[in-house]
Order: structure tokens, then sequence, then C-alpha cells
């Protein structure tokens, strides 16, 4: 063995679709020699190909732009959403587990109720789409692009909302909260439409409406624990979660609260 | 449906109710030790304080009414928050159905973890400390209106097992009061980056105080130590910690 590989032991999740119970499977042939300098989705890929070449079915994962952008990618590894370095699965590298001296890796798939499993580790992350679609948005017609400065925006809120719209959707706030609680992601695209100017027309009614998505499509509550922002690739802070607080309690109150404003 | 009750319908609004109820009891845990503190000026003065607790609000209200109405609030309160709480965490584990093999936690502190937990051993230790000193039953020698003797005579009764308990319970207390009273502001919005470490610092200031505060006084009753004496200790254990 070349000092730059190393042999690992999988345990990965895998079901064959969503009404499967399914089961862990263990892979140690399979996982033998893997370069530190692979991405964790390299080594995935390289598990993959000596399935195939054993006509065995692949590990179904998922991934798009193996750039940290897209959001696709969110696995559990070890018991960490995304795994040991704060950032994507997939810019997550092998090299890391070399330093901490692990060969040992659990593979699990997001865990919640709105995060059905599709199979072995994709889920279905339509809920957050649903969240989405409830309100975060911005309802005015752009026409061409304005001139620059235009609308004035105070640079510290510029800078604020620009940390919110770096959410990538990519639900290891969901996977890493004890209570399956999307509240960072929610907080996260009402702050950064919150914060500019064109987001105030529909402030108030974009909060109830996101906040009661986000509920009925079933995710938890918020316990104030800090789990989400410390497994958020984009450090996202929990000061967007407070935000949401204070917007839906102010709305609350200038409303006089319907449930369907 | 509107007003409240769709409000409270939100997981963002049982929240609130959480923080708002958790704020009242945190008042009262704070007003109810610095009444008990008069116990370390005597047998007269704690007993003087407890009956002028029955006339609080003289001549407005007739006797006891004050300390009625509050008593009324205060279950309210308390009832609501661990209502409340019930169903949070049953939100929370209907979230998530099946479990991880492997979690691991990144952030989260032990008292954040053990709100449930901690807040379920704090009711325990609400019924008994009810049974104990207001009521009597759990007290071998229970005289109504002797304050003064009673606590003292409830802590050394037993072997003073009840003053172990007494500190148990003070010490959960005192770690959902560090998770709870951050969450207040977090949790009604009352904060932001800039103040965050301000305000972990007051949630730990107060959770020490009540704890420290709160367990001198069995201390008191078994070894008749005073606050200053108890808070000595404390510093060297937290000597020993490195602290
Ligand atoms: C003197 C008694 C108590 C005090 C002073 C107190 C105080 C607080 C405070 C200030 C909060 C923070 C509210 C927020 O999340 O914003 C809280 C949360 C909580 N309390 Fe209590 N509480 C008490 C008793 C209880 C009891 C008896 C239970 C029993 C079930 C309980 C369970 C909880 C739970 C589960 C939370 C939410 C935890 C979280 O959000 O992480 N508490 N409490
Ligand atoms: S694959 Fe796009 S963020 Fe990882």
């Amino acid at each position: 063995m070349s000092h730059d590989t190393m042999d690992l032991t999988l345990h990965v999740w895998r079901q064959k679709s969503s009404k499967d119970s399914g089961g862990f499977v263990t892979y140690v042939e399979e996982a033998r020699g893997i370069s530190e300098h692979m991405s964790f989705l390299e080594m995935l890929d390289v598990v993959n190909e000596k399935l195939i070449e054993k006509n065995e079915d692949p590990i179904a994962f998922d991934h798009d732009c193996r750039e940290g952008i897209c959001g696709m990618c969110g696995l559990m590894i070890n018991g960490i959403a995304h795994g040991p370095d704060q950032t994507t699965t997939c810019q997550l590298h092998m090299r890391v587990f070399k330093e901490q001296g692990i060969t040992d890796i659990t593979i699990e798939p997001w865990r919640a109720k709105a995060f059905p499993v599709i199979k072995d580790l994709v889920v279905d992350r339509n809920a957050f789409e649903m969240i989405i679609q409830a309100g975060g948005y911005i309802s005015v017609s752009t026409g061409s692009a304005p001139d620059a400065n235009s609308l004035p925006i105070p640079k510290e809120n510029a800078d604020k909302a620009m940390d919110g719209a770096s959410c990538i959707g990519c639900g290891a706030c969901v996977a890493a909260c004890p209570n399956a609680s999307a509240m960072l992601f929610t907080s996260a695209k009402i702050g950064h439409l919150g914060l500019l100017p064109q987001g105030q027309v529909e402030r108030d009614d974009r909060v109830l409406r996101m906040v009661n998505k986000m509920d009925e499509v079933g995710f938890g509550g918020c316990t104030n624990i800090g789990e989400c922002s410390a497994v958020c690739p984009k450090e996202i802070g929990l000061e967007f979660i407070a935000r949401m607080n204070r917007d839906l309690i102010r709305a609350s109150l200038a409303k006089g609260d319907s449930k369907k404003p | 449906m509107t007003g409240i009750a769709s409000f409270y319908q939100r997981s963002i609004g049982k929240k609130v109710v959480m923080a708002l109820t958790g704020a009242f009891l945190l008042f009262y845990v704070v007003v109810h030790m610095w009444g008990n503190f008069k116990i370390f000026l005597g047998q007269e003065q704690l007993d003087h304080y407890a009956e002028g607790l029955k006339t609080l609000g003289d001549p407005l209200f007739a006797e006891e009414q004050v300390l009625w109405l509050f008593r009324i609030a205060l279950l309210a309160a308390f009832l609501l928050h661990i209502y409340t709480a019930m169903q949070l965490s049953h939100m929370a584990s209907r979230g998530r159905p099946v479990a991880y093999k492997q979690r691991k936690d990144v952030q989260a502190n032990f008292a954040s973890r053990m709100m449930l937990l901690g807040g379920i051993a704090v009711l325990l230790f609400v019924i008994y400390h009810l049974m104990h000193f207001t009521i009597g039953v759990a007290h071998s020698d229970f005289v109504y209106g002797e304050v003064f003797n009673n606590v003292v005579r409830g802590f050394q009764e037993f072997m003073g097992i009840p003053a172990i308990i007494y500190i148990i319970a003070m010490i959960f207390l005192s770690m959902h009061i560090y998770h709870g009273a951050w969450s207040i502001f977090q949790t009604l919005g009352l904060n932001g980056p800039q103040y965050n470490g301000v305000l972990r610092g007051l949630a730990t200031l107060i959770a020490v105080v009540v704890a420290i505060g709160n367990i001198s006084i069995p201390l008191y009753a078994l070894f008749a130590l005073s606050p200053v004496e108890v808070t000595g200790w404390f510093q060297s254990i937290a000597g020993l910690f490195g602290f």
C-alpha cells in the first residue's frame, strides 16, 4: 500500500426504493486502496465501479456540481452532516479521514419525515421547494437591469443579505438538528429577502406563509441548540433564526394573524 | 382560524409561549430565592417575611388575595410551559421517524440537550418541594407558619437526604436556566451577533447565581454555613478545575 492510499470499511445505508425497509451493507473489498486526494464522492465513484464490475447495484447518491454550490450532495457521514469538515460532501476530501485516523465510515441518508428516502442515500428534498413556493420570492416586475446604485442599500444589510442568500438548500441543517427542524433554511431565505428594500412589501405575508408551510410539511421546531449552523457549509448563523422569530412576532401582531394570510 | 390560536399553532408560536412562560418562571425563581435569603437573618426575619407575603398588596387587596393571584399565574405559566414542551417534543419526534444509526453533536452542549429531561426533573422536584415545605406531607415534623424551623428541620431529617435532593435539583434547574435564559432572547428575536456574547454571559451568571444562592440554603441548614462560606467553597471547587 503506497503511503497516500487508505483501506476503508464502509457501512452504507442501502434501500431499493421508498417502499423497501432498507438496511446497512458493509463494504471492505471495494473500499481498498482509496487515494487520500479523492473527494468523498470520488471515493464512492470508485466503490461503485467495483460494484458494477461485480454486477451489483451501485450505491445511489445525489450530486451535481461537485464544487460546493448546488447543494445536492448531502450525506450523513459518521454521524455528522457532510462529515468531519464544515463543507459540502463533494468538497470533503479523504485526507481529512486519513489525518484523523478514521478508517471506519458509516454513511446514511438525511433522516427527516419531510425528506423521504428515494433510494439508498438519495432523499427527496421537495419540502424545501414547497417552503420557497409559499413565499420565498418577490412579486415585482423587474424590467431591465437597473442602473447601479439607483437603489441605495446599506453595506451592512447587503452583506447580511448575501450571507443569507448563500444558502444552497443542501438540507444539512435539517439533517443535523435533533428536532429535524428547517428553521435555519427557512430563516436564511426569509432573511435575505427581508434585508433588502425589494423584499419589504411582502415581508409580513412571507414569514407567515413560509413558517406555516415549514410546519405543515412536517419539520420540527427549534430548540436553539445550534447544530444546524455548526454543519452549514455556508456557515449561516443562528441570527437568521432570531430575525425570523422577530419577523413572525411582528407580522402576527400587525396582521391580527390569520392562519391563511 | 385567527388570533392567538393560530399563532400558537405555529412551531415558532409555541416557542414564544415557552420563552414567555419560561421568563416568568425564571423571574419567580430569582424573587423566590431572594426572599428565602432572609433565612440568613435568622428565625424572626424569615417567619416575619413569610407572614408578610399574606398581606402583600394591603390595603388594596384583602389578606392572601395577591398571594393567590400570583400562585394561580405561576401555576398557569408552569402548566402551559410543560404542555408546550410536550407538544414541541412530539413535533420533533414526528419530524424524524427513522433515527440515525450514528449521530454526533458538533455544537450542542449538555445543558441544551438536557432541556426536556432536566425540565422533568425540575417538575418532580417542584411537586416534592410543595409536599415538603408548603403542604408539609413529606415532612416529619411540619408546623404551619413556623417557616424557619420547618426549613432547618426539613433539611436535617432523614440523615440530610432532603438537602441532597434539593442540591441535585438545583443543579438541574441551573442547567435548564443556562440554556433557557439565553434561549428567551433567541426565541423572541431580542438579540443580534453583537450582543450574543453579553447575553450568553448574562445567562451563565443567572444560572450560577441561582445554583449557588439556592444551594447555600440547605447547606446552611445542615452545617449552619453562611453564604459567604459557601461561595468560598464553590470558588475552591472551581479552582480545582482550573477556572
Ligand atoms: C422553575 C421551573 C422552570 C423554569 C424557570 C424554566 C425556564 C425555561 C426557559 C427560560 C426556557 C427557554 C424558553 C425558550 O426556548 O425560549 C425553557 C425552555 C424549556 N423548558 Fe423550562 N423552565 C422550568 C420548568 C420546566 C419544566 C418543569 C419542564 C418540563 C417538561 C420544562 C421543559 C422545558 C423545555 C422542553 C424547554 C425547551 C427547551 C429548548 O427549547 O431547548 N421546563 N424553560
Ligand atoms: S455536488 Fe453540488 S454542492 Fe456538492
